[in-house]
């Protein structure tokens, strides 16, 4: 092998990595970019929420339903807890890492599941998992059905609502599975909120 | 309906779906790579790179292209991260630091994947499009093409050459990751994965708090992460982010997109041996081990050992409630099974014993079914060290597709097996025999205590050895230490093995084939299905088991 074959291989693959980078890196988004402007621009832009006319979020991304503190606002479902950032920071998505025998997770859930029994009123064995756990994004814009449904009576009594009324608003925007069977039942918790906030008693 | 029958239902449909798929996929791809005829496009491409696509290379020529455009590979990559700060659509983010764009470089160029980043805080859309994304395609594409060089060093007889790579590598792109990922990338924007460049956009919540949403071309960047087995995710936290992985049914066509190359090329093989019998037994060793390791890990997530996940009521920590656990260890299953390397879960927060599975799939080398081309060539080297075997015991000389497995391809099969469990278990064992290094490694990347954090650094080297690039993400890898050795393991994971492959494709190829005789073990039968399984099995166990049980056997079983 001399030294000019091996210089004239390097040639070619620089050239190959060139047209590559032109036409899989820029061309090719460009081009799925287009598409998804054209075809699905709400999609492709986030799947915004508005209300009024003003953004207040995206129906994929979660967020937090707490004060400027961080405490958790009782007139509004409560979404999952949330290693992202300070909570929902949607700059810095983030799962918590911890293992199963951590001591840091293992108080954390103790000090979620009896602040969430507390708030609710209810015995801390019916506060689902979901409840306690933060989730894999940090962003998960769900709750389980159970954990919607426990909070019912709290969003109803705090907000002067009939209990039916929350009750039967938390059923009709339980998403069921995709297709009939794929994956788990869920509440979107934004979407849930928006709905609540347009509730009268 | 119970999450058990709606899990159950999830992992038909995806059998269902590859049954039907892998037919034609395998056929189509066993014609991209044997077809004479050049499309006009890739014509005009060889004439631009001075290529003469109808030259062959012996194995030693074809292994040279595989290095070098490699090494380009690394140095585009390292040089975009270096110039990020002045590169359009960089958020304002700075040069990428020395060893961390070494690290990201070698990472995908190597079909790795493993970030020590977080890419929301760290990478602008440049870097992300302009290096990443290019070397999602490159490096799916360059595995296939050594899987292939393998396969005609089987099907081949006294030939003196493999094929060319550089039609090989451009013929997988043309023709099936770049139409691939044009159609996947579609569906997963119709689905809700955004595709912009908008940015960080500040809103008012409904609360009146504020809160931003991120933009970014992140469906073309999915969609070929997945069909390529990259697993590099746009986010931090990659297929879990609402944005790259919205609903149930993207869950499910980012396991399928993971899958559909890796479990077609088996019959791309058969197809090419002349005999898809021989293709079949080979997708059923790596369908049964899916299958179990899939049925543990699931079994011990819904089990839901641990204080804390006791305590919880259920293993989510880490899993998103629209995949739940069933969703959640199909996609860590296919990943790690895969060279992917993408979590929708966090694999750190799983139970010892469930987090174990993610381990062993990558530990038995990625065979089940393995990476894109990686996969297969190493489910073939396998099957000769199992009829070597079978020949011992027996006492005849072994042959495998009517090639005869002599001392030198012996060899090289062996030295292939012994490399990364070489790499994984030195790397490991630095990390913590170095007095200097061990400190740095507990105070610094450690994020669990104890046993766990144990697991963490044998996660992350096995990842990088294997070139999986999956993490137990609470480790910070973002360390001089961590990046410089998780980056030599990984390219000495990716190219050492391509080495033996295409020195034994090549010997392979030169031999005439001997006709079967009644002596010959038949390899096409249940009864080879069974040795190859038990080869794969006994070879990893036998290596990892002590370093299993000072890890997660400690932690799970205590």
């Amino acid at each position: 092998m001399n030294t000019r074959t091996l210089a004239r291989q390097y040639w070619v693959a620089i050239r190959a990595m060139i047209v590559f980078t032109i036409v899989l890196g820029v061309a090719y988004t460009a081009v799925i970019t287009g598409v998804g402007q054209l075809v699905a621009p709400a999609q492709s832009n986030g799947s915004v929420v508005k209300v009024d006319g003003d953004v207040v979020g995206s129906a994929l991304i979660g967020q937090s339903f707490t004060d400027k503190k961080g405490n958790a606002l009782p007139e509004w479902f409560q979404s999952r807890p949330s290693a992202a950032g300070d909570g929902y920071d949607a700059t810095a998505s983030s799962f918590s890492n911890y293992g199963p025998e951590n001591d840091d997770l293992i108080a954390a859930v103790k000090e979620r599941k009896a602040a969430i029994a507390t708030e609710n009123d209810v015995p801390a064995s019916s506060v689902p998992a979901d409840a306690v756990t933060a989730s894999g994004s940090g962003l998960d814009p769900h709750i389980s059905p159970a954990y919607a449904l426990l909070q019912v009576d709290r969003i109803a009594a705090v907000r002067d609502l009939p209990v039916t009324k929350v009750r039967a608003l938390v059923e009709s925007m339980i998403q069921n599975r995709d297709a009939g069977y794929l994956g788990e039942k869920t509440v979107n918790v934004l979407r849930l909120n928006v709905a609540l906030a347009g509730l009268k008693g | 309906m119970t999450s058990t029958v709606s899990g159950l239902l999830t992992i038909l449909t995806l059998v269902v779906i590859l049954a039907v798929l892998h037919r034609p996929v395998g056929d189509y791809m066993a014609w991209i790579y044997t077809t004479k005829n050049n499309w006009k496009i890739e014509r005009g491409f060889y004439r631009l790179i001075g290529v003469d696509s109808a030259s062959e290379q012996t194995w030693r020529a074809y292994l040279r292209g595989v290095l070098i455009f490699s090494v380009v590979g690394v140095f585009f990559v390292y040089v975009i991260q270096r110039i990020q700060e002045i590169l359009p659509y960089s958020l304002g983010f700075p040069a990428v630091p020395q060893g961390l764009a070494f690290n990201t470089a070698v990472s995908f160029v190597t079909n790795t994947n493993w970030q020590s980043y977080s890419p929301d805080v760290t990478l602008g859309y440049a870097v992300q499009l302009g290096g990443l994304v290019v070397q999602n395609f490159v490096s799916a594409a360059v595995g296939i093409a050594v899987a292939v060089a393998l396969i005609r060093g089987l099907a081949r007889i006294k030939s003196g050459t493999l094929g060319n790579f550089w039609v090989d590598l451009t013929r997988g792109i043309t023709r099936l990751l770049l139409p691939g990922a044009i159609f996947a990338a579609v569906v997963l924007i119709i689905a809700g994965v955004i595709q912009n460049f908008n940015g960080f956009e500040n809103i008012t919540t409904l609360t009146g708090g504020s809160a931003a949403i991120p933009g970014g071309p992140v469906a073309s960047q999915e969609a070929i992460k997945e069909l390529g087995t990259n697993g590099g995710g746009f986010y931090n936290v990659n297929s879990a982010h609402p944005f790259e992985n919205p609903t149930a049914w993207t869950n499910l066509f980012e396991i399928v997109l993971m899958l559909i190359i890796p479990f077609s090329l088996p019959r791309t093989f058969g197809k090419m041996v002349g005999d898809v019998r021989q293709g079949y037994a080979i997708a059923a060793v790596m369908g049964a081990i899916y299958a179990a390791s899939l049925a543990a890990m699931t079994w011990f997530e819904l089990n839901g050992a641990g204080t804390a996940t006791r305590l919880a009521g259920g293993a989510m920590e880490g899993k998103e409630d629209r995949f739940g656990i069933w969703g959640s260890t199909l996609f860590a299953t296919t990943s790690t099974s895969t060279s992917t390397g993408a979590v929708n879960s966090a694999h750190d927060s799983f139970t010892s014993l469930g987090g174990m599975m993610a381990l062993l799939n990558m530990m038995l080398g990625e065979i089940s079914p393995g990476g894109t081309g990686s996969g297969l060539y190493g489910m073939l080297v396998l099957a000769i060290i199992t009829v070597f075997i079978a020949g011992l015991l027996v006492g005849r000389t072994p042959e495998y597709l009517g090639k005869k497995i002599g001392p030198r391809e012996i060899k090289l099969a062996s030295i292939y097996i012994l490399i990364t469990p070489a790499l994984v278990l030195t790397g490991t064992a630095l990390s913590f025999a170095i007095p200097a290094i061990r400190d740095n490694v507990e105070k610094v990347s450690i994020w669990n205590p104890g046993l766990h954090g144990f697991t963490e650094v044998l996660y992350a080297f096995t990842s990088a050895a294997n070139n999986n690039g999956s993490a137990f993400a609470g480790i910070t890898a973002n360390t001089p230490w961590m990046n410089t050795a998780l980056g030599i393991a990984m390219l000495l994971g990716r190219f050492l093995p391509m080495v033996f492959v295409l020195a034994l494709a090549g010997s392979l190829a030169a031999q005439d084939k001997v006709p079967a005789t009644a002596g010959t073990l038949p390899t096409h039968r249940p009864q080879f299905v069974g040795l190859l399984i038990g080869v794969s099995v006994i070879v990893t166990a036998l290596t990892y088991f002590p370093v299993l049980a000072l890890g997660p056997l400690a932690e799970g079983l205590k």
